[in-house]
């Protein structure tokens, strides 16, 4: 009975043995550690990495994470929900981030960031039910000469209104479709 | 590396300079714009026209009127073309005889240049950031070999005292004295750290120099570990700067391989190395105890202070703290020597200061003037004032942590204590212009909606007095609320003031409060037993 809550624990935290064998992107991961040594103090580099591999961080990967730093795994899911660049939910094949810094707020990104939310029927920081589109907002991206700026897939794009926001995402949909 | 290595590098790299130069700004605001589609078609259009023997295409830092972009400056002819499209390149070409070119040029006799005065930025937009050798080329780690070989520890200190620098991340606390304190604490291990977490919305300038001329503030770092003996140092700059983070490592890299970090340096007993933490988009990191705790791989929450980082920081030594810009400021006064950097600015406010300019303003970019100027000769002058024909009725300096700074007090001069005075403050360089469309209350709201999303929660007042501020005005905006709720309002921004732990909570009334010093009216209209409330809707 208690070597059984013991397994179905150990199964339901860390990733299973064959998935660390059979996903690579652990052997990476587990590659950038070790050029950390493994230091306690370089959890957000690894956590970095992480997310840089897999897109977001789950359960099982911040298990993983917490055992090969030998830190209690509260510590890493603390600072996984602290930070607002990680994200524990999976994102969307394109993302676009509209910047809300000052500069850009003056200068409408309100408007931009109101007609994508009803042009995809989803909130800021949500993904479209077809996971095709997420849609973000950031602090300041530090382009604020540009303003209002927008970010297609990385791609910063400079002087946005609602309207080019709305075309660029429509393409997206309909490229994915 | 000793300095006849340095001086053969320098000649080598002038010698090999090419008659003509086309330099491609590659910052963040112009690659938006598709700069480096026009560096490629330059390329090919000097290829095209037989011409490489004689015309470099170098892609370079920020050349400042990020409005332009993308610009393209060309030397010896001393034109910068805005607006350029990959169409234009043969064009571009062509006009090196001497033709004109159907391209748009900028103005280098506006205010918007005639007025700065670089000094941080002197080789932005100029050197190639991922060039050693044209930093190098342009008096560059001279600077680190003179402290090295030619000052003590002490003397360097000594110097940067006398020069009056104060620390450009907004408080303005004297760098030399900061350095001192570092110094004389007896510890085996000592750290630098080079504060980038420019979180400030409406702020770019440290990124600009980060991408523009990552070596400067690279030299400033061993200079400074040099004075206060430490051997370690760390960057932390914010993940949203990928091309910050991705020049900084090459900039490191080549700095490790001409052995100007490491072990020796310039054939010296001084090792020092630099490590790049990235943050993960927390602004309350810019707090330098909370920065502390983010570099150790903890959550990013401020402690009481004292101790100061000075006596008790990274990993519980003494660790030194200093901007992006204070860093960018050592070399040149090392060079220059700290009368000439005195000369420049006001009694208390010495040297320059850089400012990211945008918002509702016809030129938006990044400037730097003499501390002193007028808020009217950067905004009007330099700016050229609100687009369209409106009016400017505000400028907001410092971010969430400042204030708005209203048209009437536009003659203020630019310096810690004057900006103090109104209730804002210098700030790391954030300038956003408000026309007379931008309302007050929303303003204010904006930015009390930041710092409640931003607070770490630590600390009550902090925590919960954001939320209920941020409520007040939500319902000030609506025009549900009444002179109680303001009166509320204002009793709270003093206990959120005086009684939070870190400067974020300390400061994040501060928009607040100075729109309701400057813009009470705007308040007052909107709340629900106004008279000319109740006058507006009889």
């Amino acid at each position: 009975m208690i070597s059984a809550i013991g397994k179905s624990k150990q199964r339901s935290l860390g990733p299973s043995p064959e998935k660390l064998s059979s996903d690579k992107r652990f052997k990476i991961l587990e590659t950038h550690m070790k050029r950390l040594q493994f230091r306690q103090d370089a959890l957000i580099e690894v956590l970095h990495k992480a997310q840089e591999l897999f897109g977001y961080l789950d359960d099982e990967l911040l298990y993983y994470v917490a055992k090969s730093l030998k830190l209690p795994p509260g510590r890493v899911y603390g600072v996984a929900t602290f930070y607002h660049f990680f994200t524990l939910r999976p994102k969307g094949v394109h993302i676009c981030v509209v910047c809300m810094g000052t500069a850009c707020y003056v200068k409408g990104a309100d408007k931009i960031l109101g007609a994508l939310e009803e042009s995809l029927g989803i909130k800021a920081g949500e993904t479209t039910p077809d996971g095709q589109v997420s849609l973000l907002t950031a602090r300041c991206i530090g382009a604020c000469g540009i303003a209002p700026a927008v970010v297609y897939d990385g791609a910063v794009a400079a002087r946005q209104t609602p309207v080019d926001a709305i075309k660029r995402v429509k393409g997206w949909m309909q490229h994915g479709a | 590396m000793v300095l006849e290595d340095l001086v053969k590098i320098k000649e080598r790299y002038l010698a090999q300079r090419k008659k003509f130069t086309f330099r491609v700004c590659l910052a963040a605001g112009c690659v938006s714009a598709n700069s480096e589609a026009v560096k490629e078609a330059l390329e090919k259009a000097v290829a095209e026209a037989g011409l490489q023997n004689d015309v470099e295409v170098r892609g370079v830092g920020c050349l400042k009127l990020c409005c332009g972009g993308p610009l393209v400056a060309v030397d010896p002819l001393n034109v910068i073309y805005q607006k350029v499209t990959p169409a234009d390149a043969p064009a571009l070409v062509a006009a090196l005889n001497g033709a004109e070119p159907p391209v748009a040029k900028v103005d280098l006799a506006h205010p918007y240049f005639a007025k700065q005065l670089n000094v941080v930025l002197e080789n932005s937009g100029i050197v190639d950031p991922d060039d050693i050798e044209s930093y190098i080329a342009h008096e560059g780690y001279r600077a680190l070999r003179d402290a090295l070989r030619e000052l003590s520890p002490a003397d360097v200190i000594a110097i940067v005292t006398k020069s009056g620098l104060r620390g450009r991340g907004g408080a303005g606390y004297p760098t030399g004295l900061k350095w001192a304190t570092v110094a004389k604490t007896k510890s085996a291990r000592k750290f630098v750290i080079c504060n980038a977490d420019e979180g400030d919305p409406g702020a770019f300038m440290d990124r600009s120099v980060l991408e523009s001329d990552p070596h400067r503030v690279i030299e400033g770092m061993i200079i400074a570990a040099y004075a206060v003996g430490a051997e370690q140092g760390y960057i932390y700059v914010r993940a949203e700067y990928p091309l910050a983070i991705k020049r900084l490592q090459n900039a490191i890299r080549q700095a490790r391989q001409l052995g100007l970090l490491g072990s020796g340096i310039f054939e010296s007993p001084f090792s020092f190395n630099i490590e790049i933490r990235i943050g993960a988009g927390a602004f309350v990191c810019g707090e330098e105890t909370a920065l502390i705790a983010s570099i150790a791989g903890r959550r990013g929450r401020p402690r009481p202070r004292p101790p100061y980082p000075a006596e008790y920081g990274l990993f519980g030594h003494p660790t030194l703290i200093n901007n992006v810009e204070t860093f960018a400021n050592i070399p040149p006064i090392i060079r220059n020597g700290p009368e000439w950097f005195a000369r420049i600015g006001t009694e208390k406010s010495k040297g320059t200061k850089v400012f990211a300019l945008a918002g509702q303003v016809k030129h938006t970019g990044l400037i730097e003037v003499p501390m002193g100027i007028t808020l009217r000769e950067i905004v009007e002058e330099m700016g050229g004032g609100a687009p369209d024909g409106k009016r400017v009725k505000a400028v907001q300096t410092g971010g969430p942590s400042g204030g708005c700074v209203p048209a009437s007090e536009l003659d203020t001069p630019v310096d810690y204590e004057s900006l103090t005075r109104l209730g804002s403050i210098m700030g790391s360089g954030g300038m956003i212009v408000m026309d007379e469309t931008t309302r007050m209350v929303d303003v204010a709201r904006f930015f009390v909606e930041f710092c409640m999303d931003e607070s770490c929660g630590k600390c009550a007042p902090c925590r919960a007095g954001t939320v209920q501020m941020y409520n007040l005005l939500t319902k000030i905006r609506d025009g549900r609320a009444t002179l109680q709720d303001l009166q509320t309002l204002e009793e709270l921004c003093e206990v959120v003031k005086n009684t939070s732990l870190c400067g974020l909570g300390q400061t994040a009334p501060n928009p607040v409060l100075s729109t309701l010093r400057f813009f009470r009216d705007e308040y007052l209209a909107l709340l629900k037993d106004h008279p000319a409330q109740q006058h507006q809707s009889a």
